[in-house]
């Protein structure tokens, strides 16, 4: 494939880059007020961060800028540092800024582009809660004209209703003020249920722009002033692009500088990581982001924006969705949006100078509110009550200390709830440093294998993720938790990006041997333990989604699923090969209709006491209507076991010599099965030799593999059944 | 006729519930290797003890192959260490546990030594057995090492001799082989390509060892070869325990430093957490 140009597709990507750049400019505004910096710093973010990221970057379709997630970091880096003195606090933030973005330059280098996989997914959802939680309230704050509060959240919080009841004594510049800006609000607030198209052409944020100069323009046109007081309007300085403020590193003795630095990376890599992974999943030519790169091209970015007087440049998920929206292709639609940023600033500037705090105030507290909805609560207690704990325990311990403190309690939290649903230390202990993950290709099917043994969390995620993007994402992989014994949502949220990522490239992955592990949870991604046998009875809620689609198969057959097992009396033991064998359980029984065929996962074990070794396979049982000699057929002799000390040897077939070689046919009277296997039967098995057929004389058991099936192939074996009875009862 | 390989076969027992079990298997391996079967008792020898032993012996239901046991006081892996010099044995058996916990430690490190030190072939039994379960599947290291050669063919004489039908001779290939790093579609793709070309050689150089097996033996055991990819030494035991195989054929570890030790690898991987039977080739 040819590495596409810079420029080609110029036109979509400069119509592309000219869209985000309508919604980047109140963004690019509101953040750095937001964040205790002079208001151009975002626009020089975002236009640092739009040229050196389009020139350096491993990503195509992302568009870079100020993140909202750093807002909250990097006030508190202000107000601290500067220790009351806002623009001293400024220029000691400025140098952390830059030394963050030397940093994540490092990271880039040293490939720690999965530095996110290495937080459970429910730690981070919770900080980044808790930094909507500190957005919306600060914001609100400003947006009812209230420019000077200081205090933790919790303080902000109790005191909102006072800040409501003190606004009856406001003077008027500032309720026109506050009007504007709660107007803006119901615009952010409403815009995605408003489907009028020429309302849509304009972006919300933008929309939120036009209102505030539309006010102001008609109070010129009636000839009065604007009533907004002159202290609530933003202003941006004359010779903002002339005079470059110098970075003060006299703090970097102190460790509570030291301490800003890293949150302010961690908050940057984790909020752009998460959206170069989102953006990848959108962009229409399906290719794959180099993250390490792209981290390189950010961390560069974030040190020259520093120098300039900018925050830290990361990649941002909204305006990069609208960016993919907007017909982007490549790379040069950043630097477009940046080209038009710097434009609208040094020509717009005296309309910009008509823009209330307010109505900037509400775009971000819309943002504050994405991010820490109640539907973030329910999805979470809906995945499970474990989770919602982990969640709440980051959101409330990051609001009460700081965001470092915070998610390292979080990452506790998920860790001492991973033991107790397991009731067992040492699962992690013994097992954390051992490889734990097998890739090999399966030579039959051409399929890649990912077997994962012990345990599979966040913890060691990586280890798996590591196999997994070796493969390339049009093959088949088969991931296999039949030797785990818990997987954690994290694990299992990640895999189904994966799912998404292969299914859109023409792959597929499968995952089995999740439905034995238990969940209290109905939510398919629920962490899920294996628990004794003899608590079989309360079996799980949820369906994981292999029984899904299964569930799915069934209705499509018209046959029935049963999901929880049943006490299984029927034993395997008159077949070939499964003489050992001893039922443990059945689950996930589809059944025709007359339960002429069912398919079914099995577990049972072999063999007694020390030798005992347990299987979980799927197995298809066709019951004949005619009556046919034992015999048992497979090309690997594993359905050999102890037949061959009973008596039984490899059936010849001297008119056969090819299938003769090829497959191990045995059975009881091998003159009965050599007139059994007509030249038609002998062609149609050998096309389907792949499977390991056992007969009792009226029923027939299927098998391809020694592990459950995975959908698509359970879909295979179901039509191989319906083939065979066929061919059989005629 | 092929050569025999092993004439002398060793086995440590000890007064255990498994004592039946382990000395059933071993005069069951001893006969079908037409071996002499060495017993290594380690501690106080006494009457009953020693009637206890000759029933068990009397109730083995096949043909007896020759055998001896010795009566030995020390040290359990010095014992059985000098027994092995002493009466120059092929192959050395032991019971272990599956997997080595805390308590257990004291046993497994007992097998880690003999493992270590032992100048002949060691085979470890995880679940050894009155009945005779036959072992039909095996699983062989296939890494580039100067031993690998003799790991392979060592393989074939012990499954012919064991009456085993299918062996699977596994390549570990190392991530640090592949030597490019993924990071995005051109990567991915080139990485792919180098993997190939490593399995392709990695192939020609099996297959050019498997020149050297025995007409006799290839044509009876079902051989296949099969790359994979994971930690060298550990994927290979997580391998056999998905397959299911019944016993897997190791190197012996190279010379031991300190280093090798606290940064457990190859062999130390599978000792701490056995899969199945574990035979090291020395």
């Amino acid at each position: 494939m040819a590495r596409p140009s810079f420029f080609s597709g110029i036109r979509s990507n400069l119509f592309a880059g000219f869209v985000v750049s309508l919604i980047a400019l109140p963004l690019a505004l509101g953040l750095a007020v937001a964040s205790g910096f002079p208001m151009v710093a975002g626009v020089i973010t975002a236009v640092v961060g739009g040229v050196v990221v389009a020139v350096f970057g491993g990503s195509y379709v992302t568009i870079t800028g100020p993140g909202y997630g750093l807002v909250v970091v990097l006030l508190s880096a202000v107000s601290v540092l500067g220790d009351g003195d806002m623009y001293a606090g400024y220029l000691y933030a400025l140098s952390a800024v830059i030394l963050s973005g030397m940093l994540m330059l490092l990271f880039g280098f040293l490939r720690f582009g999965a530095l996110s996989d290495f937080f459970p997914a429910t730690t981070i959802q919770g900080m980044l809660s808790a930094i909507g939680v500190t957005l919306l309230v600060k914001q609100f704050y400003v947006m009812l004209g209230d420019m000077k509060t200081k205090g933790t959240v919790l303080e902000l919080i109790t005191g909102v209703p006072d800040l409501v009841k003190s606004l009856q004594w406001a003077p008027n510049g500032q309720l026109y003020a506050v009007g504007v800006g709660l107007i803006s609000l119901l615009i952010m607030l409403f815009y995605s249920s408003i489907t009028n198209r020429f309302f849509r052409l304009i972006p919300a944020p933008m929309w939120v722009v036009l209102l505030a100069l539309g006010f102001d323009a008609y109070f010129g046109i009636v000839g009065g002033e604007n009533p907004i007081s002159k202290k609530l309007l933003i202003s941006l300085p004359n010779d903002m692009l002339t005079t470059v403020p110098s970075p003060n590193f006299t703090k970097w003795t102190e460790p509570i500088f030291w301490g800003f630095v890293i949150s302010i990376t961690l908050v940057s890599s984790i909020e752009s990581l998460l959206s170069i992974k989102a953006v990848d999943k959108l962009d229409p030519e399906k290719r794959r982001a180099n993250i390490n790169k792209d981290m390189r091209a950010l961390g560069l970015a974030t040190i020259v924006s520093g120098f300039l007087g900018g925050m830290n440049v990361g990649t941002v998920i909204s305006r990069s969705s609208v960016n993919v929206n907007n017909q982007a292709t490549n790379r040069s639609s950043n630097f477009f949006h940046a080209l038009f940023l710097l434009l609208f600033v040094i020509v717009f500037q005296d309309q910009l100078g008509r823009i209330p705090f307010t109505s900037l105030a509400a775009i971000l507290v819309y943002t504050g509110y994405k991010l820490t909805a109640p539907a973030i609560f329910v999805r979470m207690y809906r995945i499970g009550k474990e989770q919602l704990f982990i969640f709440l325990t980051t959101l409330i311990s990051t609001l009460l200390t700081d965001l470092i403190s915070g998610i390292l309690i979080g990452l506790v939290a998920t860790f001492l709830v991973h033991v107790l649903l397991n009731k067992a230390f040492w699962l992690f202990s013994r097992n954390l440093i051992k490889p734990n993950v097998l890739m090999y290709k399966e030579t039959e099917t051409q399929s890649y294998y990912v077997g994962v043994i012990h345990f599979c969390t966040f913890l060691n995620f990586y280890k798996l993720k590591a196999k997994l993007d070796m493969v390339p994402q049009t093959e088949k992989v088969v991931v296999d938790f039949t030797l785990c014994s818990f997987v954690d949502h994290t694990v299992q949220e990640s895999l189904h990006s994966y799912e998404e990522l292969f299914v859109r490239k023409g792959g597929l992955v499968e995952i089995i041997g999740l439905d034995v592990l238990e969940t209290d949870s109905s939510h398919p991604f629920a962490v899920r333990t294996l628990r004794p046998v003899q608590r079989l009875r309360v079996f799980s809620l949820g369906k994981t989604r292999r029984q899904q689609q299964l569930q799915a198969l069934a209705q499509e057959k018209k046959w029935s699923f049963i999901e929880s097992p049943t006490v299984q009396t029927r034993q395997l033991r008159s077949f070939l090969g499964y003489e050992t064998t001893s039922v443990e359980r059945v689950l996930n029984q589809l059944s025709s209709p007359c339960e002429q065929l069912s398919l079914f996962d099995i577990k049972y074990s072999e063999g007694v006491f020390i030798a005992k070794e347990s299987v979980q396979t799927t197995l298809l049982r066709v019951v004949l209507n005619t009556r046919i000699p034992v015999f048992s057929f497979d090309r690997e002799q594993l359905l050999e076991k102890l037949s061959h000390l009973a008596g039984f040897h490899d059936i010849d077939f001297p008119q056969h010599p090819a299938f003769s070689d090829a497959f191990f046919v045995r059975g009881y009277d091998p003159k009965l099965v050599r007139n059994f296997f007509t030249n038609d039967l002998v062609s149609f098995f050998t096309a389907y030799g792949f499977y390991h057929i056992s007969c009792n004389g009226t029923e027939l058991v299927v098998r391809q593999f020694l592990r459950p099936a995975t959908p698509a192939e359970a879909t295979a074996l179901i039509e191989f059944g319906i083939a065979l009875k066929k061919k059989i009862d005629g | 006729m092929h050569k025999k390989e092993y004439s002398t076969v060793v086995i440590g027992i000890a007064f255990s519930p498994n004592l039946k079990a382990n000395v059933f298997e071993a005069l069951r391996m001893s006969a079908l290797f037409e071996a002499t079967l060495v017993m290594v008792h380690v501690g106080e020898k006494s009457a009953e003890k020693e009637e206890n032993l000759q029933k068990i012996i009397r109730d083995f239901p096949q043909t007896l192959p020759s055998h001896t046991v010795l009566w030995r006081v020390g040290h359990p892996a010095e014992v059985l260490l000098n027994a092995c010099v002493s009466e120059n044995a092929d192959l050395l058996i032991l019971g272990a546990l599956q997997r080595e916990g805390l308590l257990k430690y004291y046993i497994g490190s007992i097998a880690r030594k003999l493992t270590r030190k032992c100048p002949c072939d060691v085979l470890l039994l995880i679940k050894p057995s009155i009945e005779r379960i036959p072992c039909s599947h095996a699983v062989v290291n296939g890494l580039e090492d100067k031993k690998t050669e003799a790991a392979i063919l060592r393989a074939f004489y012990v499954l012919f001799s064991l009456g085993a039908s299918r062996l699977t001779i596994v390549e570990e290939i190392s991530e640090d082989a592949v030597a490019v790093k993924v990071d995005d579609d051109r990567s991915l793709r080139k990485s792919t390509i180098v993997k190939e070309r490593i399995r392709l050689r990695e192939k020609s150089r099996v297959e050019r060892i498997l020149t050297q097996v025995p007409k006799q033996m290839s044509a009876a055991i079902q051989h296949d070869i099969q790359p994979i990819f994971g930690k060298r030494g550990y994927s290979i035991g997580h391998f056999a325990r998905v397959k299911r195989a019944d016993l897997l054929v190791m190197n012996a570890p190279q010379a031991n430093s300190l280093w090798d030790r606290i940064f457990p690898h190859d062999l130390e991987y599978i000792l701490s957490d056995l899969p199945t039977d574990v035979l090291i080739v020395r």
